[in-house]
């Protein structure tokens, strides 16, 4: 192979901005035919970006194109589409599966590429009226499915498989193209069992080893170790380290590339730690949650009383699903113990009687009422759940608009809201102001545990900065025992007290946010380093 | 998994049919009707019937849904026969040449229909039913203004009084029967078995459509469809042409219709200008998911089963309630009142069952969960790392 070393794909200076805000910089590396190549970075650190550009997707395009260029056999692309992509020889195995459900293995590996047996009427249709051939497509898929070196069941639907059989329909549709030259491998072992894992480990080889150049995108930094013949590291959207297998490097010094070193940040966490480690507030056992995309397997996590704890991991792992499931949003089940006593799970009424309060991800989706003005939204869910502002006339309850306003003009000088007035719409404000909103609104609620998911997701630095604030103040001036839940490894790290790493829907450890960045790395890799607590 | 289960949940899946079956056995005893009459009836309308309710399966077969925009075709056809039947043209050249002028007016009603529902996509059942109701509108302004006016009507019977429009119902004498006793008259015969007269060349027809279909479904645009029918979004990444193939959908099943309304004429042989497209389409619908298909899934034993169990239904229910209450008026009121509780409760269990089928996808993860977290409950120790 070391004769063999055609390159196949080189990025040339490549980067992207949306709307201003630089994604991705000055990428630069090249493939060679036959090599894998390990991509590994944090989330948002611009590895999608870097797939999508490649791909010429719709978001790319129609958001100004990139800069720089890439070349495919030595050739700039210039690619209108997805299906150009594909056309030239590039395919892509994506981390959701793109397969039909009702289709057998054999229709989906040869989804509009099936073939057909010629018939007299058909040639007027171009070739849309004829049969398939159905004996023809089977060997073919089984051929394919033979080089994986797989146990799968051609004519097996799809929706009765096992997921990790699943992964593998979806690698031969693009292996059996004829023509494909590189292939993309987006998180591909994340859902399978580790003897699976093994299997396709060795199909990426023998696929590597018949020419075809691989991009294996990967979390669990082993199996990238295991399999590439070079990484790249992507940090900030930025390519900071680019390495030959030959030049040798760990699992410890691949996540330290990727987290960083300890950034310098003004730690706002709380000088002196807290003495509770025996007073839990919320006690959470077994806990799983039935959410699209975020499924919780087998969490347990003892909250302590007065604390602020944060929830980090990857995306997909299962991160907001705890929030969402112990709020009655996502069904749940488990056992949950809330100041000792059986807490009812599915119910968002209950936990909001008992004084639980979540400021969710999804704000547009759970927190806000777009059309309504800022302070109805303030004051809307405890007016609901607590009573507040209401008064009695003549023995019918009326809201007191008065007082709604007045306490929305408090909150709007203490968190900064930027509006016109408390009357403003709430479509019309930033996303910063409608996340400070989100929160005015829970800390109305006056919570004694208050969980708060993704709270500087979308939100520009000033704003965030500001949103911590107000989250941590509230901490340690009441007492408040906050769950933060975000995917920002380093913003969890500059104010919570621990942080529980999530991963795949367990938690994977509980460090104390001092610890090396390394061994967060390692936790949301999946590897259990030797069990840390804190 | 266990029998049991498994029982269980092919009843579920059959609930439909179930529920109807055991209504109309019940039913049956108080209708008074006799075996044979029974037969005979069924018989006659599954030749009758059947075409139409085939026309509903490519639709459905690409994701969109009971098409009730049935009745467009319909209409064409309707259109078609006044013409026909006001040239004279009688027999079978008549039902050929209604089926010929159809075709172009089915595929602009089919592209029209066709464009709309690719803008509504994940609602095209209402959007079909609305724009059932909207294009009848359409479809009067020709027949009740344009005909006999603009659009010359020779035969003055065939009109209103006044002198344009087209009368509420007309005869279609000239090609009454031309496909079901065909063979009769050319034997000079009835031709029966058992005393029951058969529609032979109808049921020829209607079989030649299942073959067309069986073999449409096996070619590479039936699995273009299919797949579309499925999921749009990993269609569309393989390269189908998602809209363009949901408008051909339609296109087929729109000239099917209009095919199917002409056949269903030449039985009937008393046309309803005004009325009848919708009630067609509304019957055809309701036959089909009788059958047990779903919102997504159907085949052709189902629709010929559903056809068959829907007007047993059909004849018996009225007849029953008739000699229970004794009122002649409430048949009618019965015959509508089925086949629209039939539609509502097939889509609400359809939707049920579909929620059902979901939820079990999602947690066929979480059963491996379910087990461990039964035997971490028998451990005290929680896993927490104090």
């Amino acid at each position: 192979m070391h004769t063999d070393n055609q390159e196949v794909l080189r990025f040339e200076n490549v980067g992207k901005s949306f709307f201003g805000n630089q994604v991705l910089k000055d990428i630069s590396f090249s493939l060679e035919k036959g090599k894998i190549l390990g991509l590994v970075g944090e989330n948002g650190a611009g590895k999608s970006t870097m797939m999508k550009i490649l791909f010429s997707m719709d978001d790319i395009r129609e958001t100004g194109g990139y800069e720089g260029a890439i070349y495919l056999d030595g050739v700039r692309l210039d690619f209108n589409n997805p299906m150009d992509a594909i056309n030239a020889g590039v395919g892509m195995v994506h981390q959701e599966f793109s397969l039909i459900p009702g289709f057998t293995a054999t229709e989906n590996i040869l989804l509009n590429r099936e073939f057909t047996k010629r018939s007299v009427i058909s040639k007027a249709f171009r070739g849309k009226l004829d049969t398939l051939d159905r004996r023809r497509m089977h060997l073919s898929a089984q051929e394919v499915i033979e080089l994986l070196g797989v146990n799968l069941d051609p004519d097996m639907f799809v929706s009765n498989m096992p997921v990790g059989h699943k992964q593998f329909v979806e690698i031969s549709r693009e292996v059996n193209r004829e023509n494909v030259k590189v292939l993309i491998f987006d998180e591909p072992t994340a859902v399978l069992t580790e003897s699976e894992a093994q299997v396709l480990l060795h199909a990426l080889r023998t696929l590597a080893d018949r020419g075809v150049a691989i991009i294996f995108i990967s979390h669990r930094l082993q199996e990238i170790i295991d399999v590439c013949d070079s990484v790249i590291v992507l940090r900030d959207g930025e390519l900071v380290k680019d390495v030959r297998k030959e030049e040798g490097y760990s699992v410890v010094q691949l996540a330290k590339w990727m987290v960083g070193r300890d950034v310098e940040s003004k730690s706002a966490r709380r000088e002196k730690g807290l003495d509770n480690a025996d007073d839990i507030v919320m006690d959470i056992r077994n806990l799983w949650v039935n959410m699209a995309g975020e499924l919780v397997d087998d969490v347990n996590l003892s909250i302590r009383r007065g604390e602020f704890l944060g929830v980090g991991g990857l995306a997909g792992q299962g991160k907001l699903g705890i929030p969402n499931g112990i709020m009655g949003l996502a069904e749940a089940g488990g056992t949950v113990l809330y100041d000792g006593k059986p807490f009812a799970l599915n119910s968002p009424k209950a936990a909001l009687d008992l004084k639980l309060a979540f400021v969710s991800e999804d704000r547009r989706g759970f927190g806000l009422l777009l059309d309504e003005p800022v302070y109805w939204n303030v004051t809307f869910s405890s007016m609901q759940v607590l009573n507040k502002y209401l008064k009695r006339y003549l023995g019918v309850r009326l809201r007191d608009d008065k007082e709604m306003r007045e306490t929305t003009r408090e909150y709007i000088n203490s968190l900064e809201i930027r509006c016109v007035s408390e009357k403003q719409k709430v479509r019309e404000l930033s996303g910063g102001n409608q996340q400070k909103v989100c929160l005015a609104r829970a800390f109305d609620l006056e919570p004694e545990l208050l969980f708060v998911s993704e709270p500087t997701r979308g939100i520009d630095i000033g704003a965030k900065s500001l949103v911590l604030q107000a989250l941590k103040s509230y901490n340690e001036d009441k007492g408040v025992t906050i769950v933060m839940v975000s995917s920002e490894l380093e913003e969890l790290r500059s104010i919570c007290d621990r942080i529980a790493i999530i991963c795949d829907g367990k938690v994977a450890g509980i460090l104390s946010a001092d610890e090396d960045s390394e061994k967060f790395g390692l936790l949301m890799s999946g590897l259990r380093s030797d069990k840390e607590s804190a | 998994m266990s029998k049991k289960l498994d029982f269980k949940v092919l009843f579920m899946k059959n609930i439909v049919p179930v529920i109807f079956l055991l209504m109309t056995a019940i039913m049956m005893p108080f209708s008074g009707y006799s075996g044979k009459f029974l037969v005979q009836e069924i018989v006659t309308r599954l030749g009758r019937d059947t075409f139409l309710v085939l026309a509903l399966l490519i639709p459905l077969m690409a994701g969109m849904g009971i098409n009730f925009g049935l009745g467009l075709g319909a209409m064409a056809s309707q259109i078609a026969l006044v013409f026909v039947t006001d040239w004279h043209v009688t027999g079978v050249s008549g039902v050929l040449l209604a089926m010929l002028i159809s075709t172009p007016i089915s595929l602009v009603f089919g592209l029209f229909g066709g464009y709309l529902l690719n803008n509504a996509k994940g609602r095209e059942m209402i959007t079909s039913y609305v724009l059932g109701f909207f294009m009848l509108g359409a479809y009067q302004i020709i027949v009740l203004f344009g005909m006999g006016s603009i659009i010359p009507i020779g035969d003055e019977g065939l009109l209103l009084s006044r002198g344009f429009g087209i009368r509420n119902t007309i005869m279609l004498d000239g090609v009454a029967g031309s496909f079901d006793t065909l063979l009769d008259r050319l034997f000079g015969f009835r031709v029966q078995i058992a005393d029951i007269g058969i529609p032979v060349v109808t049921i020829l027809v209607v079989a030649l459509l299942c073959l067309l279909t069986w073999w449409f479904r096996r070619t590479k645009l039936g699995q273009e469809i299919r797949a579309v029918g499925q999921d749009m979004g990993v269609s569309a990444a393989s390269g189908i042409n998602v809209s363009r193939t949901r408008i051909i959908s339609m296109l087929i099943s729109t000239v099917l219709a209009g095919y199917g309304y002409i056949v269903f004429m030449q039985n009937v042989s008393v046309m309803p200008v005004y009325t009848g497209a919708n009630t067609v389409a509304t019957y055809a619908a309701a036959a089909l998911l009788v059958g047990g298909a779903t919102a997504s899934k159907a085949g052709i034993p189902g629709v010929i089963f559903g056809v068959a169990l829907f007007h047993l239904l059909f004849i018996v229910t009225p007849m029953a309630a008739n000699r229970i209450f004794g009122a002649a008026e409430v048949a009618e009121y019965f015959r509508l009142f089925i086949s629209y509780s039939i539609i509502a409760l097939a889509l609400v269990l359809n939707g049920w069952n579909a929620k059902k089928e979901k939820d079990r996808a999602l947690f066929g993860h979480r059963n491996r969960g379910g087990d461990r977290i039964n035997t971490a409950d028998a451990q005290p120790e929680p896993a927490t790392p104090k």
